[in-house]
């Protein structure tokens, strides 16, 4: 695995071959593996290695970047090359800064550890152990189980000719899954830098609970109703927005906050930061330029409060017209390495309650008539101002009835303006680490929610 | 690379593999983009690298490494091994792959002007020329255009004895202008919506797509949505544009005729098909004149999903998947055919890339054109009442794609066979036989575009892939109009 040592002598040598006035290298390696399951046997069982050098070189104003994961002297210098020939016939951007110095990258406080060595020698035979016990549960229930168990471990690191260098290792434990009856299924999912967190047999046990329980599903008319959403559904939702809490999106006028920053916009009782040192969050501490984290209020009690920012985002909004509208402006460590169009975005959001969480079977018993979202699926944004999501239900949707999860019914595909939702929310539960699939892993809590928006019904 | 996937080869046979096959894989790539006029992102990328792919005690096992030393390989090899005897301590049914004969062939896809020797310098001097002329029309607030090449050269070696290296060059390009007013952010795109158009083709491509000729007309049409009213609710006909058509087929119709989703191997993530094995050669999934092929052959045309052998060594073949209507069949494996009585595999498993095992994924997905000519004008003509929707703006289906609702960027209101007012937000949803079953007119060959989806993702870990898709305008019957907005505050 690349470390600190040889990331030094790849950048000495690629300095060597450069004649830019600034480089920098962003550092990437993993050792990810993978095991696959469906129909209670393993099907697909996959391992990877791969270390990863992008080279970025910088004259005046100009920048390109060339990726490679060949790290002899030809290859290096290829990749150099074309860096440069694509850099040096640009147009000078004035709006492009120096490197991020050392200081800039220098953390607030210690990289919380996010490598565990038991999680990083996982092998073939603990992974297929694991599955097998999910595979048992499936059999003891008479259903199947499709899912996966994956582990890895990772190294990001940057380092650039203004004396930055920046390092995090990381390991990774991930467990997906899916319980299939005949006409019903449930899900469940989890991920943590440590393996030990997984309980793989509890929530084999709560996926295969729901797929029992929401056989024989009855069709529901399509309309309004009261939703609970469990933590994954909610992540997928809310995850849609996060994009726009960029400074870049501001200044291109593609955010749903343009003109709604420091507005009222969600419920008082939605307070959103972005905060990579977390202990629930997972995650590296810089950004693509090396710079620092810090921690960011987005919204507070549902006023949209600030916006993350790369260095020359900030610079570029303190010159704007937008400048006095926008809160806290300056670098926070959020963004993506250069050059890239969308500027930067929040990657370790974290909700907090300020009290009185209701668990999710309390707000189900404080619910006369509405609906149990387990999981969504294939959303997508109908309309970007509005902030209008179109999706379907998936693996686990009841009815509830006079405070009890009655029966499964048929999966509901919904188009649900995120702003009513979040200014909608009458309970709140405990923010838990939560992962899905159409959204980065967050820290969030489960919602119930009225009048939520289901336009149509499909048939399973 | 004989030499490096022989390293491999012989050490998965030592150890005992049933089976064996190693992909040596170097991509290059190129990525322009620029954002009002000024370079938004600018890199290039090469990965090269080996994946083995290995049959032991009827279980599969996959290890892949960027290092190509024979130690590397070797141990590699020795670790896809290791992985496939855990895989067989959980396994319900052996592993039984179609026979495949072995073969010796190179093949490149066809390409006029190789896209890397084009300058970086024209590049972007074509991009920014875009972003002016969106920009020159006022009220458009982001213009954004975008230039894609690759070059994907890949070696692939069995222990059936097959040795095929084959060449493909991509390009794509595509640009948009957004107009934000008031509380409405629009958005216009060329010649297709999320990144352009993409084919198996060097820079001539760039050259057909007329770019820079419709950038006024694309950043007019963003301005005008604004003063355009909201699209109709309720049931109605419905055109759609060849591209929109395209997307209409990938979700509902190439995603469910994949045999791997049916037989469950998705289930937890992709989702599974309402194409139950029951249902071959016995669904009417469409009207008559819907005919729908799954063709990877050069014959086919540049498509994504064009290629001489897919990723085990199956040759590229045409399969009738939609046949007057009737479903006629699934894209499938070496392990996947068996199981709906095929002695052999159509030939449709693709890889992103070393580091991926291939999965069934969908090769040049199309409908076939009408075969009595039909311009679009003549369709427009043929139509008394109601909506012309062009270029996707969002996409979803549900898990076993039965219940889709697309949006479109733009639609017109027909009125006695001509188009009318502009509409914003159109949008159309349903299931997807009874959908396939209302079409009742398409447009013939000259108004048929084999787009590319750069793409789909599909696998766990995830894997993006190109897909082909050919289609022409076509006419739909008492569609359900304007759901995406029913019950929201719009």
């Amino acid at each position: 695995m690349l470390d600190q040592g040889k990331a030094q002598k790849i950048f000495d040598q690629v300095k060597k071959f450069s004649s830019s006035k600034e480089l920098e290298v962003v550092f990437a390696a993993t050792n990810y593996s993978l095991t696959r399951f469906a129909n209670n046997t393993i099907h697909q069982n996959v391992a990877e290695t791969n270390e990863v050098a992008s080279i970025r070189v910088a004259f005046d104003g100009k920048t390109a970047r060339a990726t490679t994961n060949r790290f002899d002297d030809e290859s290096l210098k290829r990749a150099v090359h074309s860096a440069e020939s694509i850099a040096k016939i640009q147009e000078p951007n004035p709006d492009l800064l120096p490197l991020a110095s050392a200081e800039e990258g220098k953390l607030e406080k210690p990289a919380p550890n996010r490598w565990f060595e038991h999680t990083a020698a996982i092998t073939p035979a603990d992974r297929a152990q694991a599955v097998g016990e999910i595979v048992a549960v499936a059999k003891k229930n008479k259903l199947t189980t499709a899912g996966i168990y994956s582990s890895a471990e990772s190294v990001d690191g940057l380092i650039n000719s203004n004396g930055l260098s920046t390092f995090h290792r990381r390991s990774s434990a991930e467990v997906s899954i899916t319980m299939l009856a005949d006409d019903s299924s449930g899900w469940q999912k989890f991920n943590s830098p440590n393996v030990r967190d997984l309980e793989h047999l509890h929530l084999a046990e709560v996926a295969a609970q729901k797929a029992k329980d929401s056989s024989s599903p009855e069709e529901l008319s399509p309309g309004k109703y009261a939703v609970v959403l469990e933590p994954a559904a909610v992540l997928d939702l809310v995850g849609f927005m996060f994009w726009d809490f960029a400074g870049m999106a501001i200044l291109d006028q593609r955010s749903f906050l343009n003109n709604r920053i420091g507005t009222k916009l969600f419920g008082d009782n939605i307070t959103i930061t972005d905060d990579v040192y977390h202990p629930l969050q997972s995650g590296v501490p810089f950004d693509g330029e090396g710079v620092r984290r810090k921690q960011v209020t987005l919204v507070d009690k549902g006023v949209v409060k600030n916006l993350v920012y790369a260095r020359g985002t900030a610079e570029k909004m303190r010159h704007s017209d937008y400048a006095g509208k926008m809160g806290t402006i300056g670098p926070t460590g959020h963004g993506f390495p250069l050059p890239n169009e969308m500027g930067e975005a929040p990657v370790n959001v974290v909700f907090i309650t300020g009290g009185g969480e209701q668990t999710i079977e309390q707000m189900i018993a404080g619910t006369e008539r509405g609906i149990l979202i387990t999981r969504l699926w294939y959303i997508r944004e109908v309309d970007p101002y509005e902030k209008i999501l179109t999706g379907m239900t998936r693996d686990g949707t009841f009815l509830i009835e006079n405070g009890k999860a009655k029966h499964g019914i048929r999966n509901f595909r919904f188009n649900q303006s995120l702003i009513d939702m979040l200014s909608s929310v009458e309970a709140l539960g405990r923010p838990v680490r939560a992962s899905g699939e159409e959204s980065f892993d967050m820290v969030v809590p489960a919602m119930k929610v009225c009048d939520f928006n289901f336009t149509e019904v499909t048939k399973f | 690379m004989k030499q490096i996937s022989g390293w491999a080869l012989d050490t998965a046979n030592h150890r005992g593999a049933q089976y064996a096959d190693a992909r040596i894989v170097n991509d290059r790539s190129r990525n322009l983009a620029t954002k009002n006029g000024r370079v938004g992102h600018a890199s290039s990328a090469e990965s090269l690298g080996i994946g083995i792919r290995v049959l032991v005690n009827d279980s599969w096992g996959f290890a892949s490494t960027d290092k190509l030393s024979k130690e590397s390989v070797e141990r590699t090899s020795a670790q896809a091994v290791e992985i496939a005897k855990a895989s067989a301590r959980v396994k319900e049914h052996p592993v039984r792959l179609a026979a495949e004969p072995a073969v010796l062939i190179e093949w490149a896809s066809p390409c006029k002007i190789d896209p890397f020797s084009t300058s970086v310098e024209q590049n972007l001097g074509l991009l920014t020329k875009i972003d002016h002329e969106l920009l020159a029309v006022k009220g458009v607030t982001l213009a954004e255009s975008n230039l894609q090449f690759g070059r994907y050269e890949h070696w692939f070696f069995s222990t059936d004895g097959s040795e095929i290296h084959q060449t493909r060059h991509i390009t794509g390009a595509g640009y948009a202008a957004f107009s934000f007013q008031g509380t409405e952010i629009q958005k216009r795109s060329h010649p297709n919506s999320f990144g352009g158009q993409h084919q198996n083709k060097g820079y001539e491509l760039i050259e057909e797509l007329k770019l820079v000729e419709n950038a006024r007309r694309i950043g007019e049409q963003a301005v005008a949505l604004h003063k355009a009213d909201q699209c109709p609710q309720g049931n109605m006909s419905l055109l759609l544009g060849s591209s929109q058509l395209g997307l209409q087929i990938h979700e509902s119709i190439g995603h469910p005729i994949e045999l791997d989703r049916v037989l469950g191997m998705e289930a937890n993530f992709a989702g599974t098909s309402f194409l139950t094995l029951d249902k071959l050669r016995r669904l009417k999934y469409g009207s008559e004149i819907v005919n729908v092929v799954a063709d990877a052959t050069e014959h086919h045309g540049p498509g994504l999903g064009t290629f001489a052998y897919d990723d085990e060594g199956v040759q590229a073949q045409c399969t009738p998947i939609i046949t007057n209507g009737l479903f006629t069949g699934y894209i499938s494996s070496r392990e996947t055919a068996h199981m709906i009585g095929q002695a052999r595999s159509n030939g449709t498993m693709r890889a992103e890339g070393w580091n991926r095992i291939p999965l069934i994924r969908m090769t040049n997905i199309s409908i076939l054109p009408g075969e009595k000519p039909l311009t679009f004008e003549q369709l427009l003509a043929d139509t008394d009442e109601g909506i012309f929707m062009e270029t996707n703006r969002s996409w979803s289906i549900d898990d076993k794609r039965y219940n889709f609702q697309f949006g479109c960027e733009i639609g017109w209101e027909i009125k006695g066979g001509q188009l009318g007012r502009m509409l914003k937000n159109p949008s159309y949803s349903g299931i997807t036989t009874e959908f396939w079953n209302s079409m009742d007119a398409i447009c013939s060959r000259d108004q048929w575009t084999l787009w590319g989806t750069p793409n789909c993702g599909k696998g766990q870990p995830m894997q993006t892939m190109g897909t082909g898709h050919g289609a022409a305008p076509a006419r739909f019957r008492n569609v359900k109009i304007g759901t995406a907005y029913k019950g929201t505050s719009n």
